[in-house]
């Protein structure tokens, strides 16, 4: 049987695909203090993202979370939903990919732009709790950089490669159109193509 | 859960038939390299023209028109780089005709060949096919022109089943002096498949896909039509395919063939029978479903499933996980983040194309895998439906 034969990802991921923590049912009322939504279904994954806050101590007392999404997406999303509990907002804004997968055990390489998608989707919510309550101030606007003037390709897409599995410049250039033309970004774009690797796919101990 | 796992993934690949199996272990001994004059030497020599004997009559070819290669892969690669050469001996063989007319929804060796040959110079165009997966013949017609090479289109479609009309696209591009190659993988020993009544140039098929081992493949190739061999270095396979020719993988292929002649049109009917009780099982039980291909041209044994607001990877491991294994061509499975490309040629949305599975059946299934496979996709596809964005009757 498959549970025998190993299955495609850690038992960690395994566990939280089988059993997903706080996943959104329809039928509680779930009071959300901010809503948070990302991806898109086009591009085959959504996910959104609700929690409950503590005002005076601004921690976060629970969450939901629902998905359309791959094993990963989902497996991540639940450790991400747990780890979250208790957790000050600030603490919260920070988790990067990188937690998350630590926390799962492993996730291969081509499956880390799913677990992508359920920090970004917390911070969104977050950032909304932030807007409900007029803390406006606190929202961190990650504003793209255009890297390559030709074809308009910012840093933020140049992240996305890397996650998608971009590993050297041809690579890069294949998934953006990135430095076709004039190539005057070849310089930049290879130092924002190490730096997201190192960021993402990195040792864990640097 | 059932005590087996049950196999729903036969386009993928197949289990060994059992006498297949006998004549593999029987062929151990078999070891001499047929080009040797010596008696061990004729030994294997004798079993492989026996083997081409059998190959080429299933299909209605000649011996000698049969090339034993490596896997489908191989002889789609070689039926595109031969019909695209650039050498002007292979471009005076082809009437200095350099185009080359494929389709949108072929196997990616088809389609990445196409794509490196475009690239090299060759003038490669994609038919499109319609919601059913059909292609469209007008567009072939307007395609075609005294610079068309090669058509090339698949048989039976691995991902939606979908049976094209070969005889009558081989017609259309004869018609206008084209040659004409058929990727009849997924359709050789699964419905009755014969050159002479197709009349096609070229026609690939595979072991594999038919209770046959791994790593053997052939090619027909017509009597007088242009060739250019892809490995070259020996005279095996009359010069047309270099190497030591896998002696046991041929044997078994044509042992493979001879349990299909035996089986084929039994097997279909029982196949067609359980695939009318999954769509009717899945009908009843599950909302919101499509089914993908074509109603009635069509393998016996391919069904190809949407589900709105369900990803398709999810449900393949979440069936995984209930002993049942099917496959999916979107997203996430494959690694990269574009669904599926045949279900969107057909003209289906995104999000149904990235929640679509395919469960293709074989020989050793049974009434109960099919009783087991409706109700475990009722669960399993509620499951991933609660947790989905996408499918509520609410979003908060």
């Amino acid at each position: 049987m498959s549970n025998q034969s190993g299955w495609l990802y850690s038992e960690i991921v395994k566990d939280h695909f089988m059993n997903p923590r706080n996943i959104l049912r329809d039928d509680e009322n779930f009071v959300a203090d901010g809503v948070g939504i990302t991806g898109n279904i086009k591009c085959g994954d959504e996910m959104q993202f609700l929690i409950q806050v503590d005002k005076q101590k601004g921690v976060i007392t629970d969450c939901r979370w629902r998905t359309y999404g791959c094993a990963s997406a989902i497996a991540s999303t639940s450790v991400l939903s747990e780890m979250v509990k208790g957790m000050k907002l600030e603490d919260a804004y920070r988790i990067t990919p990188k937690d998350v997968v630590k926390n799962l055990g492993s996730l291969p390489e081509h499956k880390i732009h799913c677990s992508v998608l359920g920090d970004k989707a917390l911070r969104a919510a977050i950032d909304d709790y932030y807007r409900r309550n007029g803390m406006n101030e606190k929202i961190k606007h990650e504003e793209a950089r255009v890297i390559c003037q030709c074809m308009n390709v910012t840093d933020h897409e140049i992240e996305d490669a890397v996650l998608e599995g971009a590993r050297t410049y041809q690579e890069l250039q294949e998934r953006t159109k990135l430095g076709t033309v004039c190539g005057q970004c070849q310089e930049e774009a290879t130092e924002l193509l190490k730096k997201y690797i190192a960021k993402h796919f990195g040792d864990n101990r640097k | 859960m059932p005590n087996r796992f049950i196999y729903l993934d036969h386009n993928a690949t197949t289990p060994l038939h059992p006498e297949v199996k006998n004549t593999i272990t029987d062929m151990f001994d078999v070891f001499g390299n047929p080009s040797s004059l010596h008696t061990v030497g004729r030994i294997a020599r004798q079993k492989i023209e026996q083997a081409r004997e059998i190959v080429a009559n299933f299909i209605g070819a000649a011996p000698d028109e049969i090339i034993f290669v490596g896997s489908g892969s191989e002889a789609n690669n070689t039926v595109l780089n031969s019909l695209s050469c650039p050498s002007q001996v292979c471009r005076l063989e082809r009437n200095l005709r350099d185009e080359i007319i494929t389709t949108s929804i072929e196997h990616p060796c088809v389609l990445e060949t196409s794509k490196c040959l475009r690239e090299r110079g060759t003038t490669v165009h994609y038919l499109p096919v319609d919601i059913t997966g059909k292609v469209k013949l007008n567009t072939l017609k307007e395609l075609l022109s005294e610079k068309t090479a090669l058509v090339s289109v698949m048989y039976a479609n691995n991902e939606i089943g979908t049976i094209q009309d070969i005889k009558a696209i081989a017609e259309i591009a004869h018609a206008q002096g084209a040659f004409f190659h058929t990727d009849a993988v997924q359709a050789v020993g699964k419905i009755p498949v014969n050159v002479k009544d197709l009349d096609v140039d070229f026609l690939t098929f595979s072991a594999h896909k038919i209770y046959g081992p791994k790593g053997v493949g052939a090619l027909y190739v017509k009597r007088g039509t242009p060739f250019c061999p892809l490995i070259r270095g020996g005279h095996q396979e009359r010069g047309r395919r270099a190497g030591t020719e896998n002696t046991i993988g041929i044997v078994a292929f044509a042992k493979a063939i001879e349990m299909r002649k035996q089986e084929m049109s039994d097997e279909a009917v029982r196949l067609r029978r359980f695939k009318k009780m999954l769509i009717d099982g899945i009908k009843y039980k599950i909302p919101d479903v499509q089914f993908n291909g074509h109603p009635t041209d069509t393998l016996p044994g391919t069904l190809n499933i949407s589900f709105a607001g369900a990803e398709g990877e999810s449900i393949l491991l979440y069936l995984d996980l209930e002993g049942i294994g099917v496959s999916t061509g979107s997203a996430c499975a494959s690694g990269s983040l574009e669904p599926s490309h045949v279900i969107l040629a057909t003209g289906v949305g995104a999000e149904l194309a990235h929640g679509s599975i395919r469960i293709s059946m074989g020989r050793e299934n049974t009434t109960d895998d099919i009783y087991y496979t409706v109700s475990a996709l009722e669960r399993v596809v509620k499951k991933v439906r609660d947790m989905s964005t996408t499918y509520q009757s609410k979003l908060v």
